[in-house]
């Protein structure tokens, strides 16, 4: 059992323990990687010894007799030029599999954090900005895993220090406990640096998440932006983030520009200690003059890999700082609870729909619940419009029905059952909601139709059929197989919900919920679509004559709400009044004054007209108001 | 008048000549690319666009020179203490001696060290500033570009062109850049103090090395290609996750979640096999360094105990000769490693480069533009077409006046045009022929400054910014505080529904305004568009999410407030339309009918059949 993360621990272990999960999670690479690292270590220290053994064996013999055989020279080379194949060996090998091993914890990790975004319920979601989940996917992940790849070779050097550490009590025990007592100052050194730049590097990638927040924010908006002419004072809100970034990463710098000239000068004053102290064994006859030279060669070979050692610890910190945001996802409580009751499959027909006493507030404004113990119940097979004035909670309504959320009270039952109660996907496959702002995905019209299921062609053609999306999906370029761009961009917003439409349409679904989704169409194609949901009885129809589906439809227009067989008037989170549309116009005069805003509007609009019709004379004259058939003159005075 | 129309017509730029165009061919798609071009050229213009990268690089410069003189110390220390310390030649010690060589030597380390830190110190500053100017000048452009390009790309990876792309230069430019100039400078000292130790040598590390050098183009172009790769491979990772997290709705509503795991789980996996692609490519140079370096310390060893025995080498000489191979090596290992961190850098810099590079098509005429007539404006179109990147045109030879101070509605079926013809009066593209006159000026001509502050359009979808209702409502007029955000409700008929907010003016509306309803973003849209106080107002179906009630008491207030103004709207809801002054109807990219409501009802058009059909599903007649 692994031990946990440990929250409490200073920044060096909790990052020892992500590089810890690092090997748990990938033994053999890290095995293999470990092993390449070894090779690499030993050919060092190899590479040392061996340059060493030839200075003594084949160098200093030759020139103190000006003398030299083949045979000696070819052995030093040949000896030199075999541990440098090894050693490149022991890289390939380290190099290689260390970004194995990052990349796959890397790919491990993604997978996770994407996988907590789909499980993840609505609420969780709205919370946070998408900008920031994308920066844990993307720069945490990566930040998390950064000293992994390094960290073989580290590893690899302790190996080798060990050796080279050996070797230099073996050569010389008292030049050795000079080049020895490097590794506590590089030790301090770090010490030093880990505290100071940790909480300096976390500051930079706070202030990296909420540079891509800002930036994803203003381009989202940017039609805004635009319309209002507030490009220099969004550029002001970028470039205040952007500064405070540059600041941290100077500040996070300053830290580094001192580490590594440091530990680079560590090795350097450790050889030429070496030398004063090598020159006083040499002169006291305790050393030969090639121990001094193999011990300094040793300790700046050993420079890089202090640094390399440096490296994985001067990531710890960052690694932390992106496990720990990473974490949070991971960590983040799934408030979706799914039961096992699957929609039995014979079960075809029209969907029983109960609403009782369902209570619902959002996450943070629990003293304002959107829904107050609302109640209500539909029989299989019947349309029910459901209007309310703006804000009254009818999206709010229609996300509860598709189990986008759950009620904070009451409950809501499907055929009988609480939706809670459904096994996972079971809602899903009985339940489409069209919601009021479409969604596109980035794909051809037939993926967005039918979301990986599999349906024929003319499933899709059908389902285009009925909402009103035949005509213009056939004048596309490739018809179906033509891809629309991210949010449908390359349609127009009505061409966009007609799409969305028939997306629900062609999973003949058992309860549909309709959220103003035609409130783009106009009304000559929003009469059609309607005609054609009626015509079908419905949605498209499973076999029989039966209407295929309940239908629950939240509109404003007369029609919409003509077409339904009830009327529920939602009203201060519940239901204010129900019955037909003729029923509440007389006994609901909240509807009344909503319904028939319209009519009055006209009424009123054709009584002005006509006494406008006297005054148009004036008018004209005036030339506040130009009627059409002056409009040349106005022309000329615009021109 | 018509001195300066000619005028215009010459001084204004490209899309002219696209006006010239036959009707047939649609301007070429304004996708935001990569920038073109060899790495060097990426890098220089990179230079360019930064000027604070280079400034003050010669003091920089200067440090990084001494820090790396200060390596070649250690080498000549020992070489030193061997030769006249321990004397290999003499064979006498002499301690004295090796004391002072140490003590100077260490003076030396240590400044080698403060200088390397203050080299570093510079460096962090002067990228960071750079970097930080890039970011706020990309980040610049891509609002100065217009909607079509802007719509052109995944907003995902816009965001990435200012975040992780700039990152990916940062690397490069703090640790990289210098790096390789102090790597290419320190072969150049090793080489000519080993030349000065022994020149024979010196040619045989050289000749070690050559394949290596010799091969570097090739090789560095394959790299590039294949972290160009991996960028790509991110890119497509990030839209797979965007997509996922701005449609979670719909994701879950359809229990597509497995679908789109897949999807995301696919691009993961995609960069994975893109990242170890490049990982091999970069660990096979590496290794070919290391092999070239074990060639050349063999060498050594052979021919400087060969040199040495024909007596032109001292055995001091060698063991330096040695230590100096390590200080070529290392810089040349060194500069492998930067290069492939270049070539990382270059696919970021392209695409930041590409992104400033890509010249906005509808553009702020500044300085040398015009203004705006004081008081109401009248809106001309003069024979306007107009088509969407590679595609059809959407609008044919529009011409309409709308006088100062009417009130116009235009209608049409959905795909009509109308959005079109707004985004052409507002100024968000330009025409593909003719003109459109914002009174009686060229709308290419007039100042940005002027434009939007005097002609406002409230787009379909009511995007807010994540702040208060107050924040949002000031988003129009910057100075206007909370009393005078709630005076704005309350103008237009809101008073109540802003009583109903639990915190008044200072309601939290969410990221994407997501926390109010749909209909409720579009009433803080409304009031943001009042506080600008614009002289011609644009509403596009502002109101299609909001209840007829609530819809009815605005258009009254609206009527109100902005008589002696000018205003169009988008209506599909033709309540709006019966009292406008003028209905202007849309089919098929034509305008083809306008005129009062009650002319075009009773000359039984297009409009007369829409009217119908309306009164039907909403009237209720
Ligand atoms: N994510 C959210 N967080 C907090 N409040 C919300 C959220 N979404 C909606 N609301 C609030 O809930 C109420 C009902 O919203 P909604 O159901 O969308 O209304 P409508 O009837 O217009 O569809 C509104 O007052 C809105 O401000
Ligand atoms: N960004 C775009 N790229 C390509 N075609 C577009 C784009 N936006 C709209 N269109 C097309 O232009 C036509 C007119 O669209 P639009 O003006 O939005 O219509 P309306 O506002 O009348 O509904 C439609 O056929 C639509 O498909
Ligand atoms: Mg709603």
């Amino acid at each position: 059992m692994p031990r946990p993360y440990p929250v409490h621990a200073s920044p060096t272990r909790r990052g020892l323990w992500v590089l810890g999960l690092a090997v748990r999670t990938e033994k053999r690479v890290f095995a293999g990687a470990l092993l390449g690292s070894a090779l690499y270590g030993s050919m060092t220290v190899g590479a040392a010894w061996a340059v060493g053994w030839a200075t003594n064996h084949v160098v200093l013999p030759a020139f103190d007799t000006h003398h030299t055989s083949a045979g000696t020279l070819a052995a030093g080379g040949l000896l030199i030029v075999a541990v440098a194949v090894a050693k490149v060996l022991g890289i390939f090998g380290r190099r290689l599999l260390a970004g194995v091993l990052q990349f796959r914890m890397q790919a491990r990790f993604r997978r996770e954090v994407t996988a907590a975004y789909l499980r993840l319920p609505l609420s969780w979601h709205q919370q946070r900005p998408t900008g920031r989940l994308l920066s844990n996917a993307n720069s945490d992940v990566e930040m998390s895993f950064m000293p992994v790849a390094p960290m073989p070779m580290s590893l690899g050097v302790i190996v080798m220090l060990i050796m080279a550490v050996v070797d230099m009590f073996l050569t010389n025990s008292v030049l050795a406990l000079v080049g020895v007592l490097l590794f506590p100052a590089v030790i301090a050194t770090n010490t030093v640096y880990v505290r100071y730049s940790g909480p300096r590097f976390a500051r930079a990638q706070e202030l990296r998440a909420h540079v891509a927040e800002v930036a994803h924010e203003s381009f989202d908006g940017a039609l805004v932006v635009k319309t209002l002419g507030r490009e220099a004072a969004e550029t002001e809100r970028f470039a205040v983030r952007t500064r405070e970034l540059r600041d941290a990463n100077v500040a996070a710098g300053r830290a580094r520009s001192m580490f590594t000239p440091a530990l680079e000068a560590l090795p350097n004053l450790g050889v030429l200690a070496v030398l004063l102290f090598g020159t006083q064994q040499v002169a006291a006859g305790h050393a030969r003059p090639g121990d001094v030279v193999n011990i300094a060669y040793l300790i700046t070979l050993l420079a890089f890999p202090i640094q390399a050692i440096g490296w994985v610890l001067g990531d710890l910190p960052r690694a932390v700082v992106g496990y720990e945001r990473v974490a949070a996802v991971l960590a983040a409580e799934d408030h979706t609870d799914y039961g096992a009751v699957r929609a039995e499959r014979h079960r075809q027909g029209a969907a029983a729909l109960e609403f009782d006493r369902v209570e619902f507030a959002y996450p943070g404004a629990e003293g304002a619940p959107v829904l107050r113990g609302l109640s209500a119940s539909v029989a299989p097979g019947r349309t029910v419009a459901l209007v309310g004035a703006t804000g009254a909670g009818k999206s709010t309504l229609a996300a509860l029905l598709a189990r986008l959320a759950d009620p904070t009270g009451g409950a809501i039952r499907l055929d009988g059952t609480v939706l809670g109660d459904y096994a996972k996907g079971a809602i899903s496959d009985a339940v489409a909601l069209v919601p009021q702002q479409t969604f596109i995905f980035g794909d051809t019209v037939r993926a967005n139709v039918i979301l990986g299921a599999e349906l024929s062609d003319e499933a899709v053609w059908a389902a285009l059929r009925t909402a009103q999306a035949e005509r213009f999906v056939r004048a596309l370029p490739a018809g179906l197989d033509t891809v629309i761009g991210e949010r449908g961009t390359t349609l127009s917003g009505g061409q966009r919900q007609r799409l969305a439409l028939a997306r629900a349409l062609v999973r003949r679904p058992r309860l549909l919920v309709l959220d103003d989704c035609t409130s783009a169409v106009d009304p000559s194609v929003e009469a059609a679509i309607l005609d054609g949901l009626r015509e079908q009885g419905g949605p498209p129809a499973a076999d029989g004559a039966e209407p295929g589906a309940t239908v629950v439809v939240i509109a404003y227009r007369k029609a919409t709400v003509a077409l339904a067989d009830e009327v529920l008037f939602l009203e201060d989170g519940a239901i204010g009044a129900r019955g037909t549309h003729e029923e509440l116009l007389t006994s609901s005069p909240g509807y009344r004054d909503l319904l028939t805003a319209y009519a009055k509007a006209a009424e009123e609009a054709e009584a002005e007209a006509a006494s406008e019709a006297d005054a148009q004379a004036d008018a004209a004259q005036a030339a506040v108001i130009p009627a059409p058939h002056v409009r040349n003159q106005a022309e000329e005075v615009a021109a | 008048m018509t001195a300066t129309v000619e005028e215009l017509e010459q001084g204004t730029e490209p899309s002219r000549e696209q006006a010239g165009q036959p009707a047939a061919t649609a301007p070429e798609a304004p996708i935001v690319g990569e920038a073109s071009g060899g790495p060097l050229q990426i890098v220089r213009s990179g230079l360019r666009l930064s000027p604070e990268f280079t400034r003050g690089i010669g003091v920089t410069v200067l440090l990084a020179l001494i820090a790396t003189t200060g390596r070649i110390v250690i080498p000549v220390a020992v070489q030193q203490a061997m030769d006249k310390g321990f004397g290999a030649a003499s064979g006498k010690v002499d301690v004295t001696e090796v004391e002072h060589m140490v003590l100077i030597a260490a003076c030396a380390v240590v400044t080698t060290m403060i200088s390397a830190t203050a080299m570093s110190r510079r460096l962090y500053r002067a990228s960071e500033a750079g970097l930080a100017g890039l970011r706020i000048k990309a980040f610049r452009h891509v609002h100065d570009l217009s909607v079509a390009h802007q719509q052109a790309e995944q907003r995902g990876s816009l965001v990435s062109r200012v975040t992780s792309d700039v990152d990916t230069i940062t690397n490069f430019i703090q640790e990289g850049g210098l790096t390789l100039v102090v790597s290419i400078a320190q072969m150049g000292l090793a080489t000519i103090v080993m030349a000065v130790y022994s020149w024979q040598l010196t040619i045989l590390i050289w000749v070690c090395f050559l394949p290596l050098f010799l091969t570097m183009r090739i090789v560095q172009k394959a790299t590039g290609k294949r972290y160009s790769a991996v960028r790509g491979a991110i890119g497509h990772m990030l839209g797979a996750v965007s997509e996922t997290l701005v449609g979670a709705p719909v994701v879950r509503a359809y229990g597509i979640e497995g679908r789109m795991a897949e999807r995301m789980n696919a691009s993961i996996e995609g960069t994975r096999r893109a990242q170890i692609r490049a990982q091999k490519i970069v660990v096979s140079t590496f290794s070919a360094g290391e092999i070239a370096a074990g060639l050349a310390n063999a060498g050594v060893i052979v021919v400087g105990t060969l040199l040495g025995v024909g007596g032109h080498l001292t055995a001091g000489q060698l063991v330096a000769m040695l230590f100096l191979v390590s200080l070529f090596i290392t810089p040349v290992q060194w500069g492998v490693e930067v290069l492939n961190e270049a070539q990382n850098a270059i696919s970021g810099w392209r695409r930041v480069i590409g992104l400033l590079e890509a010249v906005p098509d509808v553009p702020d005429p500044g300085e040398a533009g015009q203004d705006l007539p004081a008081g109401p404006l009248d809106v001309r179109f003069e024979h306007v077409a107009f088509a969407y990147p590679g595609g059809a045109r959407v609008l044919h030879d529009v011409d309409a006046l709308i006088p100062a101070r009417s009130r116009i509605a235009v209608v049409g079926e959905t795909g009509s045009g109308k959005t079109t013809f707004a985004k052409l009066l507002t100024r968000l593209m330009d025409p593909a022929d003719g003109r459109v006159l914002i009174g009686g000026v060229d709308a290419r001509r007039i100042r940005f400054e002027q434009l939007r502050s005097r002609v406002v359009m409230v787009p379909q979808d009511g995007f807010l910014f994540e702040g208060t209702l107050a924040d949002n409502v000031r988003y129009g007029a910057p100075g206007a505080d909370d009393a005078a955000a709630a005076a704005a409700f309350e103008a237009l008929g809101l008073g109540d529904w802003l009583a109903g907010q639990p915190h008044g003016v200072a309601t939290a509306v969410g990221q994407r305004g997501e926390s109010l309803s749909a209909g409720e973003r579009q009433l803080v849209a409304l009031a943001r568009a009042y506080v600008a106080d614009p002289d011609l107002l644009l509403l596009d179906e502002a109101t299609s999410a909001v209840d007829p009630a609530t819809e009815q008491r605005i258009a009254r207030a609206l009527e109100a407030l902005t008589r002696g103004r000018t205003t169009v709207s988008i209506a599909h809801r033709l309540s709006t339309a019966q009292a406008a002054d003028e209905v202007f109807v849309f089919d098929a990219g034509e305008l083809v009918e306008r005129g009062p409501h009650q002319d075009l009802v009773a000359r039984g058009g297009i409009y007369a059949g829409l009217y119908a059909s309306w009164a039907r599903t909403a009237v209720g007649r």
